[in-house]
C-alpha cells in the first residue's frame, strides 16, 4: 500500500530542524509521498523507522533483464498508468513463439528469421526481442540445445514441467532465459530451479487471487525476477487483468504485483494477431509473445511499440543542418524540413526513392511535424531563413533555390523576401518528391536563372 | 495481506448521445445510435458499465478519390461516382453503422460545387439508407460556412451530426445545427484545453451537451497515433473525473489517417522491407482504430471493409467480458 503523508509524518523525528533540505518534518513527508525526495535526506531518521518506510521509497514496478550481453531485454520499471502522466519506461519486448515440435530445419529457420528481422524506422533500426521455446512434444531440452546455440536473441522457455524445464536450463542458463511458468502446480519445482540457475521467472496463476498468492510466495522464497501472468487469454479479460495489475502496483504499491507482466497474442488470422498485439502494447505488459512470423505484421507491432513507448514530453529529433542524400554538389536541389525524426526521415527517404541527389536543410522546430510546426510559429519565414544562414548551405550551391514543402506554401514570399533565396514550393507530401523532381522542377526554376 | 481490485471511484460517466431520428421523433432514418454513457475507462467491466458499443461509420466522398491505392479501391470504384449508391453499399455489403458523408466537391481548389449541390447529395443519400449521417464539409472554413445552412436544412429533423465547429469558426455550423436540430461535432488540434474552450463557446450558443461529439483529430499508426491516444485517454479521463465540457462521446478519423502512412500503401518494389501489400493498409487501419478504442473512442470513421470486419469483431469481444 501506498503511504500517506501522515503514515511517513508518523514515522519522522518531528523535530523540524530543516537539513533534509525543506523546512518541516511534515512538508518533508509530502514531498517522499509524492516521490519528490528520498528517505536518505532526512539524516536524523531512526533505523525502525526506515524500515517501516522502505517500501514507499522503493520504485514501484521492479526492472527485470532477460538474457545477457548485447542483446538482454530489461522490461517493466514502469511508473504509470497513462503514457502522458510521464513515460512509458523500457518498451515491451516482442517474443516469437517457436513450437518445439517443429522439424528441425523449419525450426532453425523461424529462429533465423526472427534473430534477423529489422525494422527502419524514424533513423533507428528495430528487432525481435526473444525466442519463446514452446514445448508441445517435450522435447523442450533438446530443442533449447539448439536454440541456444542458432539464436543471437535471449530465450524463454515455455513448459509447465519441472522436469523438461530442468533439461533446457542445464544446457542454456548461461543466457539466463526466461523461466516459463511456476504454476499452483508445480511451483515449488520451478521456484527452485529460478534458484539454482539464477534466472528470471514467470508466475502462473489461474486468476488474480491465487497469481497474488504465488507472487508472495515466490517473493518469500527470495526470487526476485519475477514476470506475472494471471492466464487470461480472451481480449477482455486480458485487459481487465492487466490494468488491475498495473494499478495495484502503482497506485497501491502491492509488492507481489510490482513486477512486469507478460501477454500472449490471440486471434485467428493476421489482422486479429495484430489487433491483440495492439491491446498488449497499449495495456499494458513488459511481453508480447506471438507466433506471428510476417514483416507485414511484426512492422505494425513494432510501429505501435515505438509509438506507445514514445517520450511524450520530447519528440524523437534530428539535429538541425545541412543533410545529404545520395550525392549532392553545387547544382543540387536544397529541400527544407522541420527536425521532427518523422518528417525528416520520411523526406530523406522519399528523395533517396527517387534517387535524387540533393541537400535537406533542417530547420530546428522543437521535434514538431511541418504543419505542427508552423501552427506553432516554429517553422516560419525567419527560422526558416535564419537556419538557412547559419548551417552553411550557402557555401555548398551555386543556386539558391529552396524547396518548401506544399503544406506551408502561404511561407514562400516572406522567405524569399527575409533568406534572399528563390522559393520553389513543392508536393504536400513527400511521397510526390520523385515525381515532382521528374517532371516538373526544371520548368519552375527555368525564370531563376 | 490478501489482495483486493484496486477500484476507482468515477464521480461521473460519459454523456451518453442518440444521433439519427426515426419517424417517431420527426425523422426518417429506420435506425438510430446511441454512443456514451460509459462509467469507467474504456471496457473495464469490473468498474462499471459500457452500456452502447462503439460504432463504426463508413466514410463516403461525394466525389471519386484519384489516389486511393488499389487494394482500397477494389472495394468502391463499382459506386463511387455515385454517393447514393456508394452509402448503400457501405451499408448493405459491409454493415456501416452510420454513414460519415464528406462533401469534397464543395472544395474552391477543386470541383467548388454549390450549395444546392451539396444540399442535393445530401437529400439523395438520406433516401438510399436508412441508418444516421454524419456530414461534413470540405475544410475550407469559408465555404464551408456558406453550404452548411443549407446542407443543414436538406437533412432537417434528421438529427445528422455535422463537422465540423473549432475554436475560430463555430458560429455558423452552430446555429445550423441549432435550428434543424442537429448535432455538431466539435474539433481541436489534440489539444485538450482547445477541446474544451470549443465545447464552452458551442453550449454558450445554446447546444445542449447531449448533441456534441468530441474529435481530437487524429493520426495514423506510425504517424502520430500516440498524440492522438493520449488526447482520447486523457479526455475519457477528464470526463470521468466529471469536467461536463469533455463529457461528451468521441469520434476518431481512421481510414483516411491510415491510409495516409505510406506503409499502408507502398509497394513492395519500392519498399520490400515492409513485406507483401496485399494486407498491409488493412493491418495498418485495424491497428490504428485499436488503439483509438482502447484510449475510448465511441465512434470510428473507417474505410475497409476487411478491417471493419476484424475491428468489430474486437469490439464483441470487449464486450463479451461485461454481464449483462
Ligand atoms: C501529432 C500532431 C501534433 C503533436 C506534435 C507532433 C509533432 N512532433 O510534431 C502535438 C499534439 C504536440 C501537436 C500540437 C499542435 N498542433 Co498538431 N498535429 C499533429 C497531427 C495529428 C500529425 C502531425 C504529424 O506528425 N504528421 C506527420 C509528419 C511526417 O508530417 P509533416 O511533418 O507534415 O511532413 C509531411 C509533409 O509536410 C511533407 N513534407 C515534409 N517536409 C517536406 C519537405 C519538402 C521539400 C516537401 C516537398 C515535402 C515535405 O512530407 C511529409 C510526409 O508526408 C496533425 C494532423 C494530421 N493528422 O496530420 C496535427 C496538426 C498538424 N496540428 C495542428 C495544430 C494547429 C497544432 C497546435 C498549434 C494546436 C495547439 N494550439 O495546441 C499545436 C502546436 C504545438 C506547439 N504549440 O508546440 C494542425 C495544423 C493546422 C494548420 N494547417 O494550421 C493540424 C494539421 C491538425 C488540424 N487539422 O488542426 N500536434
Ligand atoms: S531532516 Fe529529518 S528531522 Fe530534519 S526536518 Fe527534515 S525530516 Fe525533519
Amino acid at each position: 500500500m501506498a503511504l500517506t503523508a501522515m503514515d511517513i509524518y508518523k514515522n519522522l523525528p518531528k523535530t523540524n530542524c530543516g537539513e533534509c533540505g525543506v523546512p518541516t518534518c511534515l512538508a518533508f513527508a509530502m514531498k517522499l509521498a509524492q516521490g519528490q525526495a528520498s528517505l536518505d535526506q532526512c539524516p536524523h531518521v531512526t533505523e525502525e523507522a526506515a524500515a517501516a518506510l522502505a517500501g514507499s521509497s522503493a520504485p514501484p514496478m521492479k526492472t527485470v533483464t532477460i538474457g545477457t550481453g548485447d542483446h538482454a531485454l530489461e522490461i517493466g520499471g514502469q511508473t504509470v498508468l497513462f503514457r502522458h502522466e510521464e513515460t512509458f519506461y523500457h518498451p515491451c519486448g516482442v517474443a516469437i513463439q517457436v513450437n518445439t515440435s517443429l522439424p528441425e530445419g523449419e525450426m532453425t529457420e523461424r529462429i533465423k528469421t526472427a534473430c534477423e528481422m529489422e525494422f527502419d524506422r524514424v533513423g533507428m533500426t528495430f528487432g525481435l526481442d526473444l525466442i519463446a521455446l514452446y514445448d508441445d512434444d517435450g522435447r523442450l531440452p533438446e530443442v533449447a540445445a539448439v536454440a541456444a546455440e542458432e539464436s543471437s536473441l535471449p530465450l524463454m522457455l515455455m513448459s509447465d514441467d519441472p522436469q523438461a524445464m530442468r533439461g533446457a536450463l542445464e544446457v542454456c542458463a548461461e543466457g539466463r532465459p526466461l523461466i516459463c511458468a511456476a504454476t499452483a502446480d508445480n511451483f515449488e519445482e520451478m521456484t527452485s530451479l529460478a534458484k539454482e540457475f539464477e534466472c528470471p521467472l514467470v508466475i502462473r496463476g489461474e486468476g488474480m487471487e491465487q497469481l497474488y498468492e504465488l507472487s508472495e510466495k515466490a517473493i518469500e522464497a527470495g526470487i526476485e525476477d519475477l514476470v506475472l501472468d494471471s492466464s487470461a487469454r480472451e481480449p477482455s479479460a486480458v485487459l481487465q487483468d492487466q490494468t488491475i495489475i498495473r494499478r495495484a502496483a502503482i497506485k497501491e504499491k502491492a509488492e507481489p504485483f510490482g513486477f512486469p507482466t507478460i501477454g500472449f497474442v490471440g486471434g485467428d488470422d493476421e489482422v486479429d494477431k495484430v489487433i491483440s498485439g495492439c491491446e498488449l502494447i497499449a495495456k499494458y505488459p513488459g511481453i508480447v509473445v506471438t507466433d506471428l512470423i510476417t514483416r507485414d505484421a511484426l512492422l505494425a507491432l513494432v510501429t505501435a511499440r515505438l509509438n506507445i513507448y514514445t517520450d511524450p514530453q520530447k519528440p524523437i529529433q534530428v539535429e538541425s543542418g545541412a543533410y545529404e542524400v545520395g550525392e549532392p554538389d553545387a547544382s543540387s536541389p536544397v529541400l527544407i524540413t522541420t527536425n521532427f525524426s518523422l518528417t525528416y526521415y520520411t523526406v530523406e527517404a522519399d528523395a533517396s526513392a527517387g534517387n535524387l541527389d540533393a541537400w535537406i536543410v533542417v530547420v530546428d522546430t522543437e521535434g514538431t511535424s511541418v504543419l505542427t510546426a508552423w501552427a506553432a510559429e516554429d517553422f516560419t519565414a525567419e527560422t526558416i531563413a535564419k537556419t538557412i544562414k547559419e548551417c552553411g548551405i550557402e557555401e555548398k550551391v551555386e543556386k539558391k533555390i529552396a524547396v518548401l514543402p506544399g503544406g506551408v506554401a502561404v511561407l514562400s514570399g516572406d522567405l524569399e523576401q527575409e533568406s534572399g533565396w528563390n522559393v520553389v514550393v513543392g508536393p504536400r507530401e513527400s511521397a510526390g518528391i520523385p515525381t515532382f523532381f521528374k517532371t516538373e522542377y526544371e520548368q519552375r526554376i527555368a525564370d531563376f536563372n | 495481506m490478501p489482495f483486493t481490485v484496486p477500484k476507482e471511484r468515477w464521480t461521473a460517466e460519459v454523456q451518453t448521445t442518440t444521433i439519427g431520428a426515426t419517424e417517431a421523433d420527426g425523422g426518417t432514418r429506420t435506425s438510430t445510435v446511441t454512443i456514451g454513457g460509459d462509467q469507467s475507462l474504456p471496457f473495464l467491466h469490473f468498474e462499471g458499465r459500457t452500456p452502447y458499443r462503439p460504432v463504426i461509420a463508413l466514410e463516403v466522398l461525394d466525389e471519386a478519390p484519384t489516389q486511393w491505392p488499389d487494394a482500397l479501391a477494389e472495394h468502391y470504384r463499382d459506386v463511387w461516382d455515385d454517393p447514393a449508391a456508394w452509402a448503400q453499399k457501405a451499408v448493405d455489403e459491409f454493415g456501416a453503422d452510420l454513414i460519415c458523408l464528406r462533401l469534397v466537391s464543395a472544395d474552391p481548389q477543386g470541383t467548388d460545387a454549390s450549395a444546392d449541390d451539396c444540399a442535393a447529395t445530401i437529400t439523395s443519400v438520406l433516401e438510399a439508407v436508412g441508418v444516421p449521417l454524419i456530414i461534413w464539409g470540405c475544410g475550407d472554413d469559408d465555404k464551408d460556412n456558406a453550404i452548411m445552412p443549407f446542407c443543414s436544412q436538406a437533412a432537417a429533423g434528421e438529427r445528422v451530426v455535422l463537422g465540423a465547429a473549432t475554436e475560430d469558426n463555430y458560429k455558423t455550423i452552430c446555429a445550423s445545427a441549432l435550428a434543424d436540430g442537429h448535432l455538431i461535432i466539435n474539433q481541436s488540434p489534440l489539444d485538450i484545453n482547445i477541446q474544451k474552450q470549443v465545447s464552452i463557446l458551442v453550449t454558450d450558443m445554446g447546444m445542449s451537451t447531449d448533441n456534441i461529439i468530441l474529435y481530437q483529430t487524429t493520426g495514423g499508426l506510425g504517424y502520430g497515433v500516440e498524440y492522438a491516444y493520449s488526447i482520447i485517454e486523457r479526455t475519457r479521463l477528464a470526463a470521468l473525473g466529471g469536467d461536463k465540457m469533455l463529457q461528451m462521446p468521441m469520434l476518431s478519423i481512421v481510414g483516411s489517417e491510415a491510409w495516409r502512412v505510406k506503409e499502408a500503401w507502398q509497394s513492395e518494389e519500392e519498399a520490400p522491407e515492409w513485406g507483401p501489400l496485399e494486407k498491409r493498409g488493412i493491418i495498418w487501419e485495424a491497428a490504428t482504430a485499436t488503439f483509438f478504442l482502447h484510449a475510448g473512442s465511441h465512434l470510428l470513421v473507417m474505410w475497409h471493409p476487411e478491417a471493419v470486419n476484424h475491428v468489430r469483431q474486437h469490439i464483441d469481444e470487449l464486450l463479451a467480458g461485461q454481464q449483462t
